[in-house]
């Protein structure tokens, strides 16, 4: 972990929690009572961004239709969670957020239009959004000529680091080698059967994968193979895994097949309980197990950097939080959590810098820490991704993971990590 | 690969690997017999087809929650009851469709296509809204769940057997039905010659309505019978759409035999390319291998007999 004196707590803040006095609250990032008449829209925005007196104008662009709305419907939730909180704590800089919802709904080329709409048409100060890599790809080169600023909440290959996006979601390193790891010390995994649905976030991982077990761990990698997205069939897999013999399946299926994948894997009579072999996956949250049902995942490990069970005072705020705005019977996963990481910090780098100029925002963001984020200290790496924690789960009859593990330190996101690729 | 491995436990593989080719057989069976129904005998392109299973699969979802809050005694045999109410909620569905789409388009079949496509959409946007976007988790009762062991090396997946005997019963009664029966023969004569079926007598509407229907509520029960075996959501038919269209052409559009053979090929193909090779690749091959067959048979497997 970088040394904490290189971020000095810019002195604006400082003036204003001075200024703002005992107004700290619990959960406050920053201090309450900026006032937006101390910050003159001429100074804090000279781009021409939807930035009046009072308010400034956030997009979010999810897929609230088609069949990406299953995994994005959360973090779009958590999102207006954490707005819904920021505008109740006095705003950024002194102005409310208002937000522009844009439906992405599930195709690529509609998520570019819908970026450009935002960022040209609506001139939004900065959005959040995408959820799988393909959409992310799709608004880059938007985002990168119209100068926006994208919050990206979802564990992705890595391979890419744009002055446009803030990644607050984990990239592959980060999710897997410290879950391999901890399997071969605590459990004495020496083989590995690697399972995923075929599209590059699985193949890259893997290969991350494979290259940490066959070179750092000395263990050996019995197969590896790749289903159609939307296969439904995994019997002739089931039965090679049974042939193999391996001490961990490491599974990364996605989607509908992932349901289809763990029912037969329990009708075939492997039980995840009994750890012969043991099943560690990083593709399954909290939100998955809702499709595929807490008896039929049992028994599981998921290596992940937030699982909703975590135990911490500003977990316990979040969730309550979370269930009293959209409902009790929710459930958050890892990439819920990081989706509402977003919008706090982009308020903190607005408020370091004191524009919401993109430019500057993009100049402040390095070393912007979130002492109060659900997962617990995080803090932005020069890359653009964050420094954050990684932990296993084990996955429990009710839906819910047990953290079995988490490392000691932030973890450092290595988007190119070399000896890798 | 073998040489590790002993005569022993070989012999269970195969015979395991056996078993999974004919699970995949019955799945496909029972995808596609409702679209042969469909297409085959009314020439209508249902898009929609894997929809109608997915509503199956909520009800079944809606069923097993009825049964786990009022009566957990006997939630072990909800799925009986929810399969017959699936067939119903399926049928009646389909029978609406065509009262209200499909028979407006027996003269236009490639207009079926854009129609019931647009159809599966509406569909697909319903359940969203009814069920939300996330897909639900199906309970299945306990006895359905795991594995027998036949020998110490040899498990066979108790629903595995479930769906088997279910397409067997479901292709049995069909067979029945087109072939045995007033009805089938209805069925058959409307669609040899529809002007003449309608001169002797037959109702060729209600002939078309409940056909659509049956086809749709088989449709239902396959859906249904899928939740112990895939996701339950908004869009899960689409899994199922293509894989369903190339079992009745492969098999020959108008023949049930056909979807019967094109199923059992298509399936132990996959199923043993599978265990060789990669998933993606056993796909792969087997797309190839039915793209050139139905190039130098266009018709598929088993057609029915033409004057040209």
């Amino acid at each position: 972990m970088a040394d904490k004196k290189t971020f000095p707590i810019n002195p604006l803040s400082r003036r204003a929690i001075l200024a703002g006095g005992a107004a700290l609250g619990a959960t406050l990032f920053l201090p309450k009572g900026l006032r937006a008449q101390d910050f003159p829209t001429d100074q804090v925005n000279t781009t021409g961004l939807a930035v009046t007196d009072d308010t400034v104008q956030v997009g979010i662009l999810h897929s609230i239709s088609g069949t990406m709305s299953i995994s994005e419907t959360g973090s779009v939730q958590a999102e207006k969670l954490a707005i819904e909180q920021i505008n109740a704590q006095g705003g950024v800089l002194g102005r409310k957020i208002e937000t522009i919802q844009e439906d992405g709904a599930s195709d690529w080329p509609t998520f570019a239009e819908k970026a450009r709409k935002l960022l040209v048409n609506d001139k939004v100060a900065s959005v959040m959004g995408c959820w799988t890599s393909a959409s992310r790809k799709a608004v880059l080169p938007v985002f990168e000529q119209y100068n926006g600023m994208l919050y990206y909440p979802t564990f992705y290959e890595g391979l890419e680091e744009s002055p446009n996006v803030i990644y607050t979601g984990q990239e592959a390193t980060q999710q897997i080698i410290a879950g391999l790891d901890w399997v071969a010390r605590e459990k004495g995994a020496k083989s590995f059967y690697l399972l995923g649905s075929d599209y590059i976030w699985p193949r890259t991982s893997n290969k991350i994968a494979r290259k940490h077990i066959e070179d750092k761990l000395g263990g050996k990698v019995l197969g590896e193979e790749y289903y159609p997205l939307g296969h439904t069939q995994f019997n002739s897999v089931i039965n090679k895994i049974r042939l193999k013999k391996p001490d961990v399946i490491y599974a990364i299926v996605v989607g509908g097949s992932n349901v289809a994948f763990y029912k037969q894997l329990k009708a075939a009579g492997i039980d995840m309980t009994e750890e012969a072999p043991l099943l560690l996956t990083i593709s399954v949250t909290e939100d998955e197990i809702r499709g595929i049902g807490g008896e039929n995942i049992e028994g599981a490990y998921a290596c992940m950097k937030y699982f909703q069970s975590l135990e911490n005072e500003n977990n316990r705020e979040f969730v309550a939080a979370f269930k009293e705005m959209w409902g009790d019977d929710m459930v958050i996963g890892d990439v819920t959590q990081a989706a509402y990481l977003g919008p706090w910090l982009w308020k903190a780098a607005v408020e370091k810098a004191g524009s919401f100029d993109v430019d500057k925002v993009r100049e402040a963001s390095p070393g912007i820490e979130l002492a109060s984020a659900p997962e617990g200290y995080v803090k932005i790496h020069e890359n653009h991704h964050l420094w954050s924690k990684t932990r296993v789960g084990h996955a429990k009859a009710d839906g819910q993971y047990e953290v079995v593990f988490e490392t000691g330190d932030l973890v450092e996101p290595d988007p190119f990590p070399e000896g890798y690729q | 690969m073998f040489s590790d491995y002993s005569l022993s436990e070989l012999g269970a593989i195969f015979a395991m690997q056996g078993f999974a080719g004919l699970i995949l057989f019955s799945v496909f069976v029972l995808m596609a017999l409702g679209l042969a129904i469909i297409f085959g005998q009314m020439g209508v392109i249902n898009m929609a087809h894997g929809e109608f299973m997915i509503l199956g699969a909520y009800v079944t979802y809606l069923v097993s929650n009825a049964f786990a809050a009022y009566m957990p005694a006997l939630f072990g045999a909800y799925f009986f009851v929810a399969m017959v109410l699936a067939f119903c909620a399926s049928g009646l569905l389909g029978m609406a469709v065509e009262w209200a789409i499909i028979r407006h388009l027996y003269k236009r079949p490639l207009d079926t296509l854009l129609a019931t496509w647009g159809l599966s959409l509406m569909l697909q946007q319903a359940f969203r809204s009814l069920f939300g976007a996330r897909e639900v988790g199906v309970t299945i009762p306990d006895w359905m769940m795991g594995s027998m062991a036949v020998t110490d090396m040899i498990e066979v997946p108790i629903n595995g057997i479930f769906v088997m005997v279910l397409a067997l019963g479901i292709s049995a009664a069909i067979y029945v039905m087109m072939y045995r029966s007033g009805w089938g023969r209805q069925v058959r004569a409307v669609t040899q010659n529809r002007v003449m079926a309608g001169a002797v007598g037959i109702n060729t509407e209600r002939t078309d309505r409940m056909t659509f229907g049956i086809g749709c509520g088989v449709a239902g029960v396959a859906g249904a019978a899928f939740t112990m075996i895939g996701s339950t959501g908004p869009t899960s038919g689409q899994a199922y759409i293509v894989d369903t269209f190339l079992v009745v052409v492969f098999g020959g559009a108008a023949s049930l035999l056909g979807t019967i053979a094109s199923a059992f090929s298509i399936s132990q193909a996959q199923s043993i390319l599978e265990f060789f090779l990669s998933g993606s690749m056993a796909k792969v091959i087997t797309l190839l291998v039915v793209v050139g067959i139905l190039m130098l048979r266009p018709q598929g497997l088993f057609a029915m007999k033409l004057r040209k």
